[in-house]
This record gives structure tokens, sequence and C-alpha cells, in this order.
């Protein structure tokens, strides 16, 4: 094994992609995602977002921690792993997965790529190594760390299937939300999947980290002819609140990372109970989710529009303006295609009930003086910002 | 349905019978599956070579409490618990220092080490008085306690503070987690006297007598020595458990293996023989090796993933080997009176020789300088050996399961080297020499089913004992899976011939509802 002994000097990594987008940031507003160089801020923000709501965004992908997990038991080690019922996934598709500890408490969210009959690709937010390999004892199964071997990116946004059209990628057309296509660029492997965190239509793309700068170069020759922005965690951020994806150790912590009892959440309070399914068969945590099925919920986190405009932060939810504290806000933004204020918060459910009203009671400044308001939230069920030409098979031509 | 089993037990030793009987006895039909020829598993006798006979691996044993006695009836179904048992600890120069009851002799032994044991022993046996609400209740969960949990603590609390006192109770809570070495070399002066107790500290542990805990360990010993003193086991106690399970309507059937144990989503519905047969249950009951239990029977793909971690983190390497010599006349040792060699021997002059001898299988080693306990059966039943003949029973520490030199090819070696050791306490001992066995802590897992062959299903330490035994999520006899509950020495409060894991789980078994 190599190491690279002055490793400390250079604390983040550069991914494939990095010399072609290094230029390319305007604000050298960096950030460290999993210990690689990207960008927070690569030009603006609204920008940024504006590319993937209404053009083409490429995002750098290849921080997300990646597993390759295969061998004649991968099926049922993934059986045993995650809590959905997986009977339905086959080779070529993705399904979004969650995973628990014992006590039925989310420990990592994730994709699961079915590769081939007896390989998967798991992608995850955090580290999850010790956990995979953890849990295999007593399977036939491999698992091994690809996070740095398989380069990635994001391109999303409506204009993407053409953009990658355009760029060279053939065979996109049929490529229905969820599938993976082996297709090439000029030539090139490239694994594509129909897979995205913002909400819009979009791409996900897998490639050999030899490849990564010529699949670049080939995205970004068409830049005249489409609108293609570079954009960095902040846009990512927006976008994801806008489509209601959960962010697990941001909006709730991960279950084998917090110390003080009670602070963990199960798949239920945080909005994933249609993602476990008790009749599968036997899974981790399922003993203690079945038990918690049965009991009135305890908490969920919500999706709240906020009324007004004033930005609300980090802010505490209460059972109506005045009310008993119930709860907090985890994640907020503004949605400028929406016009709204946008949140997921943390509730506590009152007699196994969501409060009504809700109001949000929060500090602002004005010409840098502090104020507090108080703002009523209304809570969703749905997506926010789910555009129709996000599934559509196949997807409008630009 | 009228057919379908209650309860089934695996394992026909004695905590799998004791459980049995307390669960028949409350009403249950009640299937108990061995997989050996016979009742007792450790405690059974076994025969070697030609026309002898030796109790297995438990050769020295306390008799079983007042409590399994009344409520099983054992006295009236046979069961007799043999005469007491001096112990003799060897020493060719000075000769043997004798331990019996409260009362220490020896020449060249102190006055004031005579007077230090009384005193010493009568404490610690309060101790394990102490500790007896503990021992004799399945371990309290601190965390959401139970009712029964709640007592348990309060009787622990009270007998500690109050039936100690104020001054042994501080004593007691200062010695409670140390080693046995500090705690001796405090007490007495003499080496043979020091080196007899602490044996019975470490004895069938992957300890030393500087191993932090072995003050608890010979606590846990001594909580026997409260129902008598040890003596020579016999086939009395599980041939009476036999007849009182039996009597309470319980069946048992001998070569009968369990494969695995059946499950319906996430609850035990019965076992799978060896055959291929199946026997349905509404509760099945685990009194062989948890980590067998767990790994084997129910399988780690059956279970949540940090609990079946947790079980391949059990400690639980044996190291205790035992030698079966048959011998064409009675040794005579050293020092030894003609009318003592068929009490209890120890050869462990001194407490550092027995730490040096744990020293070596830490490495996967063997010392050359052994530990022994000794006792010759056939003094005390002539049936055991041919005419004139004597078989001698001897347990040997520390053997390490994982020799790392393999079993298979070094125990001709090994053998002679022990019986080398024997010999310098009993010159012309491998004259009488006819057959020989030595069972390693491999052959006690083949022959046992102990995992890695220890005698106590898993450690004795602290952090695999009370609410840790054998791990969390199973310390109450019961198990992440339904209705499969766990009744052997791998439970609280573990190895050692009392039954009380057998009995404790009956009675939680009871409590949850097994009887209805």
């Amino acid at each position: 094994m190599n190491i690279d002994h002055l490793h400390f000097q250079k604390p983040l990594a550069h991914s494939p992609f990095y010399e072609c987008y290094a230029g390319l940031s305007k604000t050298e507003n960096w950030a460290s995602w999993n210990s690689y160089k990207v960008p927070r801020i690569a030009d603006k923000l609204s920008t940024e977002y504006f590319a993937v709501r209404s053009g083409c965004s490429v995002m750098d992908l290849t921080p997300m921690e990646k597993y390759r997990i295969e061998g004649p038991d991968a099926r049922a080690y993934l059986d045993r792993l995650v809590t959905r019922d997986l009977s339905k996934l086959r080779p070529g598709r993705v399904t979004y997965v969650v995973w628990c500890n014992d006590d039925g408490k989310v420990i990592d969210d994730g994709t699961l790529f079915q590769l081939d009959e007896e390989a998967y690709r798991l992608c995850a937010q955090h580290h999850q190594l010790d956990w995979l390999l953890l849990s295999a004892d007593g399977f036939d199964v491999d698992i091994s760390l690809e996070t740095h071997d398989v380069a990635a990116l994001a391109v999303q946004g409506p204009t993407s299937y053409s953009v990658l059209k355009a760029a060279g990628i053939d065979g996109l057309e049929d490529l229905k939300p969820f599938d993976i296509g082996s297709l090439t660029c000029h030539g090139m492997p490239v694994v594509v999947s129909r897979t995205g965190y913002t909400g819009d239509l979009g791409y996900e793309l897998w490639i050999d980290p030899a490849h990564a700068a010529a699949l670049w170069d080939a995205i970004f020759a068409v830049r005249g002819l489409y609108d293609i922005h570079l954009i960095g965690l902040d846009a990512l951020e927006m976008v994801r609140i806008e489509a209601g994806f959960i962010m697990p150790g941001f909006d709730f912590n991960c279950a084998e990372m917090t110390i003080r009892d009670g602070y963990a959440r199960s798949p239920y309070e945080v909005g994933l109970g249609w993602v476990v399914h008790l009749d599968k068969g036997h899974f981790t945590g399922r003993k203690a989710l079945r038990i918690e099925k049965e009991e009135p919920p305890r908490r969920r986190l919500t999706k709240l529009v906020v009324d007004g405009n004033k930005p609300v932060g980090e802010a505490f939810i209460y059972a109506g303006k005045n009310g008993k504290q119930v709860g907090e806000i985890k994640c907020t933004t503004w949605s400028p295609i929406l016009k709204a204020n946008l949140a997921i918060a943390d509730i506590d459910y009152i007699g196994g009930q969501l409060p009504d009203p809700l109001w949000a009671r929060f500090d602002y400044q004005r010409e840098l003086k502090w104020r507090t308001a108080w703002a009523e939230c209304h809570p969703r069920t749905k997506p926010f910002y789910s555009p129709e030409h996000r599934s559509k098979t196949p997807p409008d031509r630009f | 349905m009228t057919d379908r089993f209650d309860a089934v037990v695996i394992g026909a030793g004695h905590n799998g019978l004791v459980c049995a009987s307390y669960l028949a006895r409350a009403g249950m039909k009640v299937l108990v599956c061995e997989a050996g020829a016979g009742p007792g598993g450790m405690a059974a006798p076994r025969d070697f070579g030609t026309g002898y006979r030796v109790p297995s691996l438990a050769h020295v044993a306390c008799p079983v409490s007042e409590i399994l006695r009344r409520d099983l009836d054992l006295d009236r179904h046979g069961y007799s618990s043999g005469d007491p048992l001096k112990t003799l600890a060897l020493d060719t120069v000075n000769g043997p220092v004798t331990l019996s009851g409260d009362t220490a002799s020896g020449r060249s032994l102190g006055a004031a080490d005579i007077a230090a044991y009384r005193d010493f022993r009568g404490r610690y046996l309060d101790f394990a008085s102490a500790l007896a609400p503990l021992f004799e209740n399945k371990p309290p969960r601190l965390k959401n306690m139970a009712p029964g949990d709640t007592k348990t603590l309060a009787k622990l609390g009270w007998k500690v503070r109050f039936g100690l006192g104020r001054d042994s109770m501080y004593e007691f809570l200062r010695v409670a987690a140390i080693n046995i070495y500090d705690v001796l070399n405090e007490t007495f002066d003499d080496e043979r006297l020091k080196a007899a107790i602490a044996f019975d500290a470490v004895i069938g542990s992957a300890m030393g007598p500087r191993t932090p805990g072995t003050v608890l360990t010979w606590l846990a010993r001594l909580a026997g020595e409260r129902n008598g003193a040890a003596a020579l086991t016999s086939a009395s106690l599980p041939a009476a458990l036999v007849a009182s399970a039996e009597a309470a309507g319980a069946e048992i059937r001998f070569g009968c293996p369990v494969a695995r144990i059946l499950l319906d989503d996430d609850r035990a519905t019965g076992v799978e023989l060896a055959g291929g047969d199946s026997i349905p249950a509404r509760l099945v009951v685990s009194a062989v090796d948890p980590r067998a239990t767990f790994r084997r029977l129910v399988g780690a793909a059956r279970l949540d993933a940090m609990f079946a971690h947790r079980v391949t983190q059990i400690r639980g390497a044996g190291v205790v080997g035992k030698l079966h010599l048959g011998l064409t006349g009675l040794p005579e040792f050293s020092g030894v009176e003609a009318s003592e060699p068929g009490q209890r021997l120890l050869i462990a002059p001194s407490m550092r020789h027995i730490e040096r001898a744990f020293n070596f299988s830490k490495y996967g080693e063997c010392s050359e300088q052994p530990v022994f306990e000794i006792t010759i059966p056939s003094l005390a039943d002539a049936t055991l050996a041919p005419d004139g003949h004597h078989v001698m029973s001897i347990n040997v520490a520390y053997l390490p399961y994982h020799l790392k030199a393999g079993w298979d090819q070094h125990k001709p070696r090994i053998v002679d080297a022990l019986v080398a050791g024997l010999s310098a306490y009993a010159p012309g001992l491998d004259a009488l020499i006819t057959e020989h066995e030595l069972l390693s802590p491999a052959d006690i897992e083949h022959e046992y089913g102990a995992v890695e062959g220890h005698w106590h299903h898993g450690e004795m330490s602290i952090h695999q004992s009370f609410m840790l035994r054998p791990l969390y999520g199973a310390a109450q006899y019961d198990t992440p899976v339904d209705n499969l509950f766990l009744a052997s020495a791998g439970s609280h409060p573990g190895g050692g011939l009392t039954g009380l894991p057998g009995r404790n789980a009956a009675q939680r078994i009871l409590e949850m509802g097994g009887a209805s």
C-alpha cells in the first residue's frame, strides 16, 4: 500500500475534476466535503440556484461516500441492512434506502444501485464502512470503499437532458427516473443514472477517474449553446430543501454518532416511514420499529412554509403564538421559485397529533439591530417543489 | 395442538435439567434435547481407556444450594453431595499446607497465617453472602428497571450495608474489583497458602492472580461453599436432576442434537434436529453456550447487526485442560500422608508460579511449569477402575485453546511434559500409567459444545458479569429473539455446578408468562 507520508500538508484532497473547475471559481469560496476541496459558491448563489431550476447545473459528486457490495449473499445482506423491501429492485435500477441500528434509529440514508445480479453500489451521506463491515458477519459478501475510485458528476436542471445529449451521450431518452444506463461519451464508457438531490430533472454520471476531465470537457464544450454552471454546496442546500429532501447529520443526528439518550431519530420520526417495510423479513432495528409503530407518534420532521419574507434562520417552534415550545427548525431557505420561506423542523407531537397552529419565533437583524418576530408556519406533506418535467420520459428537448 | 411442547430445552447439562425441572413443575410440557448419550454435560462421568471412568470436567464441586434441593426434591431423587474434600497445597521441600473449612495447617505454617486464614475466610464468606441476592435472581437492569430488579438491588444494598456492617462494607467495596494477588499478599506470608487460595480464584478463567476482578471470581466460588465444602462430583447430581425432571413430567431425549432454532418472523417456534426433524414448541430454552446459540443455532443473519457483533466480542477462550491417567497402582506424593491422596491436591507452589504459567497462555504457549489440581476418584469409588487400579483426574492450567503450535501436532509432547511435571511431586508415577487421555480446550469445545473450550461459556470477568452476562441485550435470560431464552453457565451468575442460571432462567420464563 502506498502511503503519502506528507498527506498532512494537503489536508483537502482534489477530486479528478478539480483541475477542470479550479479556474471557474470566481469567489474562491471553497468548502470541505468529505475532505475534498469543493466549491461552496463558485460564482453567485442566485446564478447557481437558477442553473438548477431553469438551466443546467454541474456539481462534483466524487466526495460522496460510495461502497461496492458484491457476492452471492449481497442481496440477503442488503435485505438485512436496510429497512426497505428490495424485492422489486433489479439490475439497472436505483432505490432510496435508509438503515438503522438495533434500536431502530437511523444511521444514514442513501441510494442503492443494483449494477449486476450480485453487485451493488451504496451511496451514503456519511462514512459507513465500519457499520457495513460489522453487518457483514454471517454473509458471503465483499464490501469495499470506492469513494476515491469512481469519479462522479451531478448534471441537474431542466436542460440537463439536452446538454448531455449535445455533449455526446447517447441512449438517455429511454432512461426513466431511477434507471441506470451503461452508455458512452465520445467512446468513453460512462454509467449514467437518472437520480439526483435537486428535485429537478437530472442525471448522475459515474466514470473512471482517468476519463473524468474528458467527460467534463465534453459537457462544457456545449456551454455556449446552453446555460451551464458549476454549482457549489450552498445552491444544493437551497434546492434540496425545496425538494423536501432531508440530510442525516444536519436535520437529525445519525444514530451511532449521538451521545445523549433520546437524541437519535427513527425513520418514522424523520418522515421516512414509507421506506420501512416491517413484513419484508428480518432487518436490523425491525423489532424496535415494530414497537414504535404501535405507539402514537412522538415527533416528526415536518416541512413548513413560514409566513412572511424575513429570513427565519434557527428558530424555535411553538404550539400557537406565545404557546408551548414544541420544536425547532433544522434547516431553512428562501425559495426564489416559490417566493416562500421554507423550513424543515423537528416537532414534538402532542397526544399523538401535530400541534396546530404552529408558530415560529425568530430573531432577525435590520440595519444591525436585532428584532424578534413571530410567523405562522403551515405544514406540508408533499415536496415544496416538484415540477412535472422532472419525471417525464423522454424529457423535454431544449 | 395438544401434543405440542410448551418448551424445548437444548442441552441436558445440569443447568438445562434444572430449568426443565422448574418449568415442568410449573405445569409446562417440556422436552429436553441432549446431543450426548447421557445427562450432565461437563459433570457427566466419562469412560477412557479400558475400564477407567472419571468425572469428565467438573471433578470437584460444591453442593448445590438448599433452594434447588428443596424446590426440585433432589435428595429424594438420590442426590448426595459427597464427602467434603480437604485441599493439600503440595510442596516438595516444606511439605503441604492443608486447608479444611476455616482451618489451615501444615509444617512450618506460622500461627499468624493460621489465625489470619480463619478471619479471612469468615470475612469473605460474609462478602459472598452479601452477594447472594444478586446470584439468586436475574441481574437487575439499571435502566427501565422492573419492580423485581429494584427489589434485587434493594436486597443487595441492604445486605452489603447492614449485613456486613460499616467496616466490612468499606473493605468489600475496596476489594470487590481488584486482584486477589494484592489482597493475599496483604494478608498472608506463606506462599503455599496464598497460592492455594489464588488457585481457586483463577481456575477455569483466562486470568492470573494479578488479573483485576479475581477477588470477584473467588467470591463466586465461595458462594458455592456456603452450601458446604467442595467434594468429588459423582453421577448422583445429573441422575437426580433427570429423575426430578421426569417426575415432574419433562421428557428427556439423548442422542438428539439440535441443528438450529426455528424462527418465524422474529420469534422462536421450535428446533430442528440434526436428522432434519422439526419439533415445534411455544418457547425454546438454550442451555448451551450463548455464542453457539446465537451464531450456530440462530445465525448472525437473523439477529440485529450490533447484537450479532457483540456476540462475536464475548471473551472466553478456555485455558484449562483435563488429564486422565489410568494407573496400575496408587501413586505416592512426597510429603503426603498415606491417608490423604484421596483429597484435592494442588501443584501451585506460589502465586508467582501461577501468574507465570498464565503468562505463557496469553501468547498461545504452554508453560513448562503448569498448575495442577489432582484428584484420585477411584479411592472414593473403586468401581471407577479395574481391581487394584486407580484413576487420576487432573485439571491442568494453563493450556490455551489457541495453542500457537497447534493441538494436533503437539499434544503428545505436552502430555509427556505434564507427566514429568506431576512426577516431580509423585516419584515413579510414569511407571504406573497404563492409559491416558488429555482433553485440550479444543477437545472440550468439540465434545462439550463450549465455544473455545471455556468451562463457563465465557470469561467470568467483571465486564461479562451480572447485567452484562453473557452480553448486553440478553442478560435477563430473554433474548432479542422472542421466546428464546438462555439458561447456561454463559448467563448470570455464571459457571460452577450451581444450577442457578437454569433456575433463574426458569423463573424469568415464568415471570414473563411462559406457562400460559
